[in-house]
Protein backbone atom coordinates (compact mmCIF):
# COMPACT_ATOMS: atom_id res chain seq x y z
CA UNK A 1 0.00 0.00 0.00
CA UNK A 2 1.14 3.53 -0.70
CA UNK A 3 2.27 5.32 2.42
CA UNK A 4 1.22 8.82 3.46
CA UNK A 5 3.89 11.29 2.40
CA UNK A 6 5.23 14.05 4.63
CA UNK A 7 6.64 16.92 2.59
CA UNK A 8 8.53 19.86 4.10
CA UNK A 9 8.32 23.00 2.00
CA UNK A 10 11.08 25.57 1.67
CA UNK A 11 10.53 29.06 0.30
CA UNK A 12 13.57 30.25 -1.62
CA UNK A 13 14.14 33.90 -2.42
CA UNK A 14 17.15 34.99 -4.47
CA UNK A 15 18.73 31.60 -3.82
CA UNK A 16 18.28 31.75 -0.03
CA UNK A 17 15.73 30.00 2.16
CA UNK A 18 13.43 32.54 3.79
CA UNK A 19 11.10 32.28 6.82
CA UNK A 20 13.51 31.88 9.76
CA UNK A 21 14.48 28.26 9.79
CA UNK A 22 15.92 27.23 13.15
CA UNK A 23 18.01 24.13 12.85
CA UNK A 24 20.79 22.93 15.04
CA UNK A 25 24.17 22.05 13.59
CA UNK A 26 23.78 23.75 10.27
CA UNK A 27 26.59 26.00 9.18
CA UNK A 28 24.29 27.97 6.93
CA UNK A 29 20.56 27.75 7.67
CA UNK A 30 19.79 29.81 4.57
CA UNK A 31 21.32 27.35 2.14
CA UNK A 32 18.63 25.32 0.30
CA UNK A 33 20.95 22.34 -0.23
CA UNK A 34 21.97 22.03 3.44
CA UNK A 35 18.37 22.30 4.62
CA UNK A 36 17.14 19.83 2.03
CA UNK A 37 19.69 17.35 3.26
CA UNK A 38 18.73 17.90 6.90
CA UNK A 39 15.07 17.19 6.09
CA UNK A 40 15.99 14.10 4.13
CA UNK A 41 17.89 12.83 7.17
CA UNK A 42 14.81 13.43 9.34
CA UNK A 43 12.84 11.11 7.05
CA UNK A 44 11.11 13.53 4.67
CA UNK A 45 9.43 11.63 1.82
CA UNK A 46 9.82 14.42 -0.70
CA UNK A 47 10.67 18.12 -0.76
CA UNK A 48 8.86 21.06 -2.29
CA UNK A 49 10.91 24.16 -3.01
CA UNK A 50 9.06 27.28 -4.01
CA UNK A 51 10.90 30.14 -5.63
CA UNK A 52 9.34 33.28 -4.18
CA UNK A 53 11.78 35.70 -5.82
CA UNK A 54 9.88 38.75 -6.92
CA UNK A 55 12.16 39.65 -9.80
CA UNK A 56 13.71 37.87 -12.79
CA UNK A 57 17.04 38.89 -11.32
CA UNK A 58 16.30 37.00 -8.11
CA UNK A 59 15.19 34.00 -10.08
CA UNK A 60 18.40 33.87 -12.08
CA UNK A 61 19.97 31.67 -9.39
CA UNK A 62 17.13 29.14 -9.59
CA UNK A 63 18.71 26.50 -11.80
CA UNK A 64 21.92 26.70 -9.83
CA UNK A 65 20.32 25.95 -6.46
CA UNK A 66 18.08 23.26 -7.94
CA UNK A 67 21.24 21.54 -9.20
CA UNK A 68 22.87 21.77 -5.79
CA UNK A 69 19.81 20.43 -3.97
CA UNK A 70 19.56 17.58 -6.46
CA UNK A 71 23.13 16.50 -5.87
CA UNK A 72 22.54 16.50 -2.09
CA UNK A 73 19.35 14.46 -1.87
CA UNK A 74 18.06 11.09 -3.05
CA UNK A 75 14.34 11.72 -2.55
CA UNK A 76 11.93 13.41 -4.98
CA UNK A 77 12.22 17.14 -5.50
CA UNK A 78 9.29 19.25 -6.62
CA UNK A 79 9.95 22.85 -7.66
CA UNK A 80 7.49 25.66 -8.30
CA UNK A 81 7.17 29.42 -8.40
CA UNK A 82 7.38 31.63 -11.44
CA UNK A 83 7.18 28.85 -14.04
CA UNK A 84 5.58 30.36 -17.13
CA UNK A 85 6.49 28.25 -20.14
CA UNK A 86 7.28 24.74 -21.27
CA UNK A 87 10.92 25.84 -21.56
CA UNK A 88 10.95 27.02 -17.90
CA UNK A 89 9.64 23.61 -16.81
CA UNK A 90 12.11 21.74 -19.02
CA UNK A 91 15.05 23.70 -17.63
CA UNK A 92 14.03 22.89 -14.05
CA UNK A 93 13.67 19.19 -14.83
CA UNK A 94 17.02 19.19 -16.57
CA UNK A 95 18.59 20.83 -13.52
CA UNK A 96 17.31 18.02 -11.32
CA UNK A 97 13.71 18.70 -10.31
CA UNK A 98 11.53 15.59 -10.56
CA UNK A 99 8.29 17.54 -10.73
CA UNK A 100 7.35 21.09 -11.65
CA UNK A 101 4.37 22.91 -10.18
CA UNK A 102 2.46 25.60 -12.02
CA UNK A 103 -0.37 27.79 -10.79
CA UNK A 104 -0.97 31.18 -12.44
CA UNK A 105 0.45 30.08 -15.80
CA UNK A 106 -1.87 27.06 -15.89
CA UNK A 107 -4.94 29.15 -15.09
CA UNK A 108 -4.08 31.61 -17.87
CA UNK A 109 -3.04 28.91 -20.32
CA UNK A 110 -4.48 25.48 -19.43
CA UNK A 111 -2.83 24.07 -22.57
CA UNK A 112 0.48 24.36 -20.73
CA UNK A 113 -0.55 21.44 -18.48
CA UNK A 114 -1.31 19.43 -21.58
CA UNK A 115 1.99 20.18 -23.26
CA UNK A 116 3.95 19.52 -20.06
CA UNK A 117 2.24 16.15 -19.63
CA UNK A 118 2.82 15.25 -23.28
CA UNK A 119 6.47 16.31 -23.21
CA UNK A 120 7.60 15.21 -19.74
CA UNK A 121 4.81 12.94 -18.48
CA UNK A 122 1.99 13.48 -16.00
CA UNK A 123 4.19 12.39 -13.11
CA UNK A 124 6.30 15.54 -13.67
CA UNK A 125 3.30 17.83 -14.02
CA UNK A 126 1.91 19.31 -10.80
CA UNK A 127 -1.01 21.70 -10.61
CA UNK A 128 -0.41 24.10 -7.73
CA UNK A 129 -3.96 25.05 -6.86
CA UNK A 130 -4.51 27.91 -4.42
CA UNK A 131 -8.12 28.23 -3.30
CA UNK A 132 -10.26 30.30 -0.93
CA UNK A 133 -13.79 29.81 0.34
CA UNK A 134 -16.51 32.18 -0.92
CA UNK A 135 -19.76 33.33 0.71
CA UNK A 136 -21.67 30.36 -0.70
CA UNK A 137 -19.29 27.89 0.92
CA UNK A 138 -17.71 26.77 -2.34
CA UNK A 139 -14.14 27.52 -3.37
CA UNK A 140 -12.59 29.96 -5.82
CA UNK A 141 -9.24 29.79 -7.57
CA UNK A 142 -6.58 32.20 -6.29
CA UNK A 143 -3.59 33.19 -8.43
CA UNK A 144 -0.52 35.44 -8.34
CA UNK A 145 0.52 34.34 -4.84
CA UNK A 146 -2.79 35.38 -3.33
CA UNK A 147 -3.01 38.75 -5.03
CA UNK A 148 -5.90 37.82 -7.29
CA UNK A 149 -9.05 35.88 -6.40
CA UNK A 150 -10.97 34.62 -9.43
CA UNK A 151 -14.62 33.72 -9.95
CA UNK A 152 -13.44 30.37 -11.27
CA UNK A 153 -14.61 27.35 -9.26
CA UNK A 154 -11.70 25.45 -7.71
CA UNK A 155 -13.30 22.00 -7.92
CA UNK A 156 -14.15 22.42 -11.59
CA UNK A 157 -10.62 23.62 -12.29
CA UNK A 158 -9.05 20.68 -10.45
CA UNK A 159 -11.14 18.26 -12.47
CA UNK A 160 -10.28 19.95 -15.75
CA UNK A 161 -6.56 20.18 -14.91
CA UNK A 162 -6.40 16.46 -14.08
CA UNK A 163 -8.10 15.75 -17.40
CA UNK A 164 -5.48 17.85 -19.21
CA UNK A 165 -2.67 15.81 -17.70
CA UNK A 166 -1.77 17.18 -14.26
CA UNK A 167 -0.52 14.14 -12.35
CA UNK A 168 -0.80 15.65 -8.89
CA UNK A 169 -2.49 18.58 -7.19
CA UNK A 170 -0.69 20.65 -4.57
CA UNK A 171 -3.71 22.18 -2.86
CA UNK A 172 -3.17 25.26 -0.71
CA UNK A 173 -5.94 26.87 1.29
CA UNK A 174 -5.43 30.58 1.04
CA UNK A 175 -7.73 31.04 4.06
CA UNK A 176 -5.57 28.84 6.26
CA UNK A 177 -2.05 29.47 4.98
CA UNK A 178 0.01 31.00 7.77
CA UNK A 179 -2.83 30.79 10.34
CA UNK A 180 -1.58 27.61 12.11
CA UNK A 181 -5.26 26.58 12.53
CA UNK A 182 -5.01 23.36 10.55
CA UNK A 183 -5.73 22.44 6.94
CA UNK A 184 -9.08 23.30 5.36
CA UNK A 185 -10.71 19.88 5.51
CA UNK A 186 -13.78 20.89 3.51
CA UNK A 187 -11.56 22.02 0.65
CA UNK A 188 -9.54 18.80 0.82
CA UNK A 189 -12.64 16.66 0.77
CA UNK A 190 -14.14 18.60 -2.15
CA UNK A 191 -11.03 18.38 -4.33
CA UNK A 192 -9.81 14.89 -3.45
CA UNK A 193 -13.22 13.36 -4.13
CA UNK A 194 -13.49 15.21 -7.47
CA UNK A 195 -10.23 13.88 -8.98
CA UNK A 196 -8.42 10.55 -9.10
CA UNK A 197 -4.89 12.03 -9.09
CA UNK A 198 -3.10 12.39 -5.74
CA UNK A 199 -3.72 15.50 -3.67
CA UNK A 200 -1.20 17.18 -1.35
CA UNK A 201 -2.70 19.20 1.52
CA UNK A 202 -1.08 22.55 2.22
CA UNK A 203 -1.77 25.60 4.37
CA UNK A 204 -2.34 25.89 8.11
CA UNK A 205 -0.57 22.95 9.77
CA UNK A 206 0.93 23.55 13.21
CA UNK A 207 0.18 20.37 15.16
CA UNK A 208 0.47 16.64 14.47
CA UNK A 209 -3.29 16.18 14.69
CA UNK A 210 -3.70 18.57 11.74
CA UNK A 211 -1.75 16.20 9.52
CA UNK A 212 -3.77 13.22 10.68
CA UNK A 213 -7.04 15.06 10.03
CA UNK A 214 -5.94 16.00 6.50
CA UNK A 215 -5.00 12.41 5.64
CA UNK A 216 -8.35 11.22 6.97
CA UNK A 217 -10.14 13.89 4.90
CA UNK A 218 -8.68 12.47 1.69
CA UNK A 219 -5.18 13.92 1.30
CA UNK A 220 -2.52 11.57 -0.05
CA UNK A 221 0.31 13.69 1.29
CA UNK A 222 0.73 16.58 3.70
CA UNK A 223 2.94 19.58 3.14
CA UNK A 224 4.07 21.86 5.95
CA UNK A 225 6.63 24.55 6.53
CA UNK A 226 6.65 26.32 9.89
CA UNK A 227 5.93 23.18 11.93
CA UNK A 228 9.35 21.93 10.81
CA UNK A 229 11.24 25.17 10.45
CA UNK A 230 10.73 26.27 14.03
CA UNK A 231 12.03 22.93 15.23
CA UNK A 232 8.80 22.15 17.08
CA UNK A 233 8.59 18.71 15.51
CA UNK A 234 10.87 16.70 13.30
CA UNK A 235 9.53 14.74 10.36
CA UNK A 236 10.30 11.62 12.41
CA UNK A 237 8.16 12.84 15.34
CA UNK A 238 5.20 13.33 13.01
CA UNK A 239 5.66 9.93 11.41
CA UNK A 240 5.68 8.28 14.84
CA UNK A 241 2.47 10.08 15.67
CA UNK A 242 0.79 9.01 12.40
CA UNK A 243 2.04 5.45 12.79
CA UNK A 244 0.53 5.23 16.29
CA UNK A 245 -2.75 6.34 14.70
CA UNK A 246 -2.75 3.53 12.14
CA UNK A 247 -1.59 5.63 9.20
CA UNK A 248 1.03 3.77 7.17
CA UNK A 249 4.19 5.84 6.81
CA UNK A 250 7.72 5.09 5.67
CA UNK A 251 9.77 4.73 8.83
CA UNK B 1 33.90 -0.73 -6.73
CA UNK B 2 34.36 3.02 -6.91
CA UNK B 3 34.40 4.98 -10.14
CA UNK B 4 32.81 2.31 -12.30
CA UNK B 5 31.99 3.77 -15.71
CA UNK B 6 28.33 3.36 -16.48
CA UNK B 7 26.75 4.16 -19.84
CA UNK B 8 23.34 5.82 -19.60
CA UNK B 9 21.13 5.60 -22.67
CA UNK B 10 20.09 9.02 -23.94
CA UNK B 11 16.33 8.52 -23.90
CA UNK B 12 15.48 12.22 -23.79
CA UNK B 13 13.40 11.71 -20.68
CA UNK B 14 12.88 14.17 -17.90
CA UNK B 15 14.48 12.26 -15.04
CA UNK B 16 18.02 12.18 -16.44
CA UNK B 17 19.48 14.57 -13.84
CA UNK B 18 18.19 12.49 -10.94
CA UNK B 19 19.46 9.26 -12.48
CA UNK B 20 22.93 10.72 -13.04
CA UNK B 21 23.05 12.17 -9.50
CA UNK B 22 21.93 8.84 -8.04
CA UNK B 23 24.59 6.88 -9.92
CA UNK B 24 27.28 9.34 -8.82
CA UNK B 25 26.20 9.02 -5.20
CA UNK B 26 26.45 5.24 -5.56
CA UNK B 27 30.08 5.64 -6.67
CA UNK B 28 29.70 5.33 -10.44
CA UNK B 29 30.85 7.62 -13.24
CA UNK B 30 27.87 7.90 -15.57
CA UNK B 31 28.28 8.84 -19.24
CA UNK B 32 25.35 9.56 -21.54
CA UNK B 33 25.40 7.67 -24.83
CA UNK B 34 23.34 7.07 -27.95
CA UNK B 35 25.94 4.87 -29.63
CA UNK B 36 24.59 1.40 -30.55
CA UNK B 37 28.02 -0.19 -30.21
CA UNK B 38 28.48 1.09 -26.67
CA UNK B 39 24.93 0.17 -25.79
CA UNK B 40 25.53 -3.40 -26.91
CA UNK B 41 28.97 -3.85 -25.35
CA UNK B 42 29.28 -1.51 -22.33
CA UNK B 43 30.13 -3.24 -19.06
CA UNK B 44 27.19 -1.58 -17.39
CA UNK B 45 24.24 0.19 -18.94
CA UNK B 46 21.35 2.17 -17.48
CA UNK B 47 18.09 2.67 -19.36
CA UNK B 48 16.24 5.54 -17.71
CA UNK B 49 12.73 6.44 -18.60
CA UNK B 50 9.67 8.38 -17.71
CA UNK B 51 6.71 9.06 -19.95
CA UNK B 52 5.05 6.48 -22.15
CA UNK B 53 6.26 3.26 -23.76
CA UNK B 54 5.39 4.74 -27.16
CA UNK B 55 7.51 7.86 -26.63
CA UNK B 56 10.44 5.83 -25.28
CA UNK B 57 10.34 3.34 -28.18
CA UNK B 58 10.16 6.02 -30.86
CA UNK B 59 13.18 7.74 -29.34
CA UNK B 60 15.13 4.47 -29.38
CA UNK B 61 14.05 3.85 -32.97
CA UNK B 62 15.07 7.36 -34.09
CA UNK B 63 18.53 6.72 -32.71
CA UNK B 64 18.74 3.20 -34.13
CA UNK B 65 19.19 1.64 -30.71
CA UNK B 66 16.43 -0.97 -30.62
CA UNK B 67 18.42 -3.93 -31.91
CA UNK B 68 21.50 -3.22 -29.80
CA UNK B 69 19.41 -2.88 -26.66
CA UNK B 70 17.40 -6.02 -27.30
CA UNK B 71 20.53 -8.07 -28.06
CA UNK B 72 22.20 -6.78 -24.94
CA UNK B 73 19.25 -7.64 -22.72
CA UNK B 74 18.87 -11.11 -24.20
CA UNK B 75 22.56 -11.76 -23.64
CA UNK B 76 22.13 -10.78 -19.96
CA UNK B 77 24.83 -8.10 -19.78
CA UNK B 78 24.47 -5.94 -16.65
CA UNK B 79 21.65 -3.52 -17.38
CA UNK B 80 19.51 -1.41 -15.10
CA UNK B 81 16.14 -0.33 -16.51
CA UNK B 82 14.12 2.24 -14.58
CA UNK B 83 10.35 2.95 -14.62
CA UNK B 84 9.27 2.97 -18.28
CA UNK B 85 12.61 1.24 -18.79
CA UNK B 86 10.96 -1.85 -17.29
CA UNK B 87 7.83 -1.44 -19.37
CA UNK B 88 9.63 -1.28 -22.71
CA UNK B 89 11.08 -4.74 -22.03
CA UNK B 90 7.50 -6.02 -22.40
CA UNK B 91 5.65 -6.67 -25.65
CA UNK B 92 3.10 -3.87 -25.41
CA UNK B 93 1.32 -1.38 -23.18
CA UNK B 94 -2.29 -0.23 -22.93
CA UNK B 95 -0.83 3.30 -22.79
CA UNK B 96 0.54 3.13 -26.33
CA UNK B 97 -1.78 0.96 -28.44
CA UNK B 98 -0.17 -0.51 -31.54
CA UNK B 99 3.41 0.10 -30.37
CA UNK B 100 5.66 -2.91 -29.91
CA UNK B 101 8.05 -2.93 -26.97
CA UNK B 102 11.41 -4.70 -27.02
CA UNK B 103 9.65 -7.97 -26.23
CA UNK B 104 12.47 -9.29 -24.05
CA UNK B 105 9.69 -11.19 -22.34
CA UNK B 106 6.02 -11.68 -23.04
CA UNK B 107 3.55 -9.54 -21.18
CA UNK B 108 1.41 -6.47 -21.55
CA UNK B 109 1.44 -3.41 -19.30
CA UNK B 110 -1.99 -2.26 -18.10
CA UNK B 111 -3.32 0.79 -16.29
CA UNK B 112 -3.83 0.62 -12.53
CA UNK B 113 -7.27 -0.26 -11.28
CA UNK B 114 -9.82 2.57 -11.13
CA UNK B 115 -10.28 2.07 -7.40
CA UNK B 116 -6.92 3.72 -6.58
CA UNK B 117 -5.21 7.05 -7.16
CA UNK B 118 -3.49 7.25 -10.53
CA UNK B 119 -0.65 8.08 -11.04
CA UNK B 120 0.64 6.01 -8.17
CA UNK B 121 2.83 8.71 -6.63
CA UNK B 122 4.81 8.00 -3.52
CA UNK B 123 6.49 5.37 -1.39
CA UNK B 124 5.24 1.82 -1.51
CA UNK B 125 6.39 -1.32 0.28
CA UNK B 126 8.42 -3.68 -1.92
CA UNK B 127 8.56 -7.39 -1.09
CA UNK B 128 11.33 -9.40 -2.73
CA UNK B 129 10.18 -12.73 -4.14
CA UNK B 130 12.03 -16.04 -4.16
CA UNK B 131 15.54 -15.98 -5.54
CA UNK B 132 16.05 -12.21 -5.63
CA UNK B 133 19.74 -11.42 -5.24
CA UNK B 134 19.74 -7.64 -5.61
CA UNK B 135 16.34 -6.49 -4.41
CA UNK B 136 15.59 -6.49 -0.71
CA UNK B 137 12.36 -5.60 1.05
CA UNK B 138 11.83 -1.91 1.80
CA UNK B 139 10.08 1.25 0.69
CA UNK B 140 10.58 2.52 -2.85
CA UNK B 141 9.42 5.68 -4.61
CA UNK B 142 7.03 5.12 -7.52
CA UNK B 143 5.54 7.54 -10.06
CA UNK B 144 3.57 5.53 -12.61
CA UNK B 145 0.10 5.02 -14.04
CA UNK B 146 0.71 1.68 -15.77
CA UNK B 147 2.18 -1.53 -14.41
CA UNK B 148 2.92 -5.17 -15.15
CA UNK B 149 0.80 -7.61 -13.16
CA UNK B 150 2.27 -11.03 -13.93
CA UNK B 151 6.02 -11.63 -13.72
CA UNK B 152 7.51 -13.24 -16.83
CA UNK B 153 9.01 -16.72 -16.67
CA UNK B 154 12.76 -16.80 -16.07
CA UNK B 155 12.94 -13.67 -13.92
CA UNK B 156 12.93 -13.28 -10.16
CA UNK B 157 10.32 -10.69 -9.20
CA UNK B 158 9.61 -8.25 -6.39
CA UNK B 159 6.08 -7.03 -5.78
CA UNK B 160 4.12 -4.09 -4.42
CA UNK B 161 0.42 -3.47 -4.00
CA UNK B 162 -1.66 -0.60 -5.36
CA UNK B 163 -5.22 -1.74 -5.96
CA UNK B 164 -3.80 -5.25 -6.34
CA UNK B 165 -0.38 -6.84 -6.61
CA UNK B 166 1.95 -5.69 -9.37
CA UNK B 167 5.55 -6.20 -10.44
CA UNK B 168 7.81 -3.71 -8.64
CA UNK B 169 11.04 -5.10 -10.09
CA UNK B 170 12.51 -7.97 -12.08
CA UNK B 171 15.98 -9.40 -12.00
CA UNK B 172 17.90 -12.03 -13.93
CA UNK B 173 21.64 -12.08 -13.41
CA UNK B 174 22.90 -8.57 -14.06
CA UNK B 175 19.64 -7.40 -15.59
CA UNK B 176 17.63 -5.39 -13.08
CA UNK B 177 14.40 -3.70 -14.13
CA UNK B 178 12.67 -1.46 -11.56
CA UNK B 179 9.20 0.03 -11.89
CA UNK B 180 10.16 2.32 -9.00
CA UNK B 181 12.91 4.94 -9.05
CA UNK B 182 15.96 3.65 -7.16
CA UNK B 183 17.59 7.06 -7.67
CA UNK B 184 14.78 8.68 -5.66
CA UNK B 185 14.31 5.93 -3.09
CA UNK B 186 16.57 7.34 -0.39
CA UNK B 187 19.15 5.18 1.37
CA UNK B 188 17.34 1.99 0.37
CA UNK B 189 17.54 2.91 -3.33
CA UNK B 190 21.17 3.96 -3.01
CA UNK B 191 22.07 0.57 -1.52
CA UNK B 192 20.27 -1.18 -4.38
CA UNK B 193 22.24 0.87 -6.94
CA UNK B 194 25.46 -0.03 -5.14
CA UNK B 195 24.62 -3.73 -5.12
CA UNK B 196 23.88 -3.63 -8.84
CA UNK B 197 27.14 -1.75 -9.53
CA UNK B 198 29.18 -4.21 -7.48
CA UNK B 199 27.46 -7.36 -8.66
CA UNK B 200 29.47 -9.75 -10.78
CA UNK B 201 26.42 -11.14 -12.53
CA UNK B 202 25.94 -14.68 -13.65
CA UNK B 203 23.19 -15.82 -11.30
CA UNK B 204 20.06 -16.92 -13.09
CA UNK B 205 16.62 -17.81 -11.86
Amino acid sequence: MLTARIIPCLDVKDGRVVKGVKFQNLKDAGDPAQLARAYQEQGADELVLLDVSATPDGRRTQLEWVRRVRSEISIPLSVGGGVRTLEDAGALLQAGADKVGINTAAVRNPGLLQSMAATFGSQCTVLALDAAKNQNGSFNVVIRSGRERLEQDAVEWARRAAGLGAGEILLTSWDRDGTRRGYDLDLLDAISSAVSVPVIASGGASEPRHLLAALRAGADAVLAASIFHYGEYTVGDLKQFLDSNQVEVRI
Amino acid sequence: MKNTFVQVVSTGTANMASVLAGLERAGARPQITADPDRILHADRLVLPGVGSLGAAMSRLEENGLVEALRDRLLSGRPTLAVCVGLQILCESSAESPGVRGLGVFSGRVERFDRSVRVPQMGWNRVEAGDGCELIEGGYAYFANSYRLVDPPAGFCAAFSDHGGRFVAALERGGVLACQFHPELSGAWGLELLRRWLEQNGGVTC
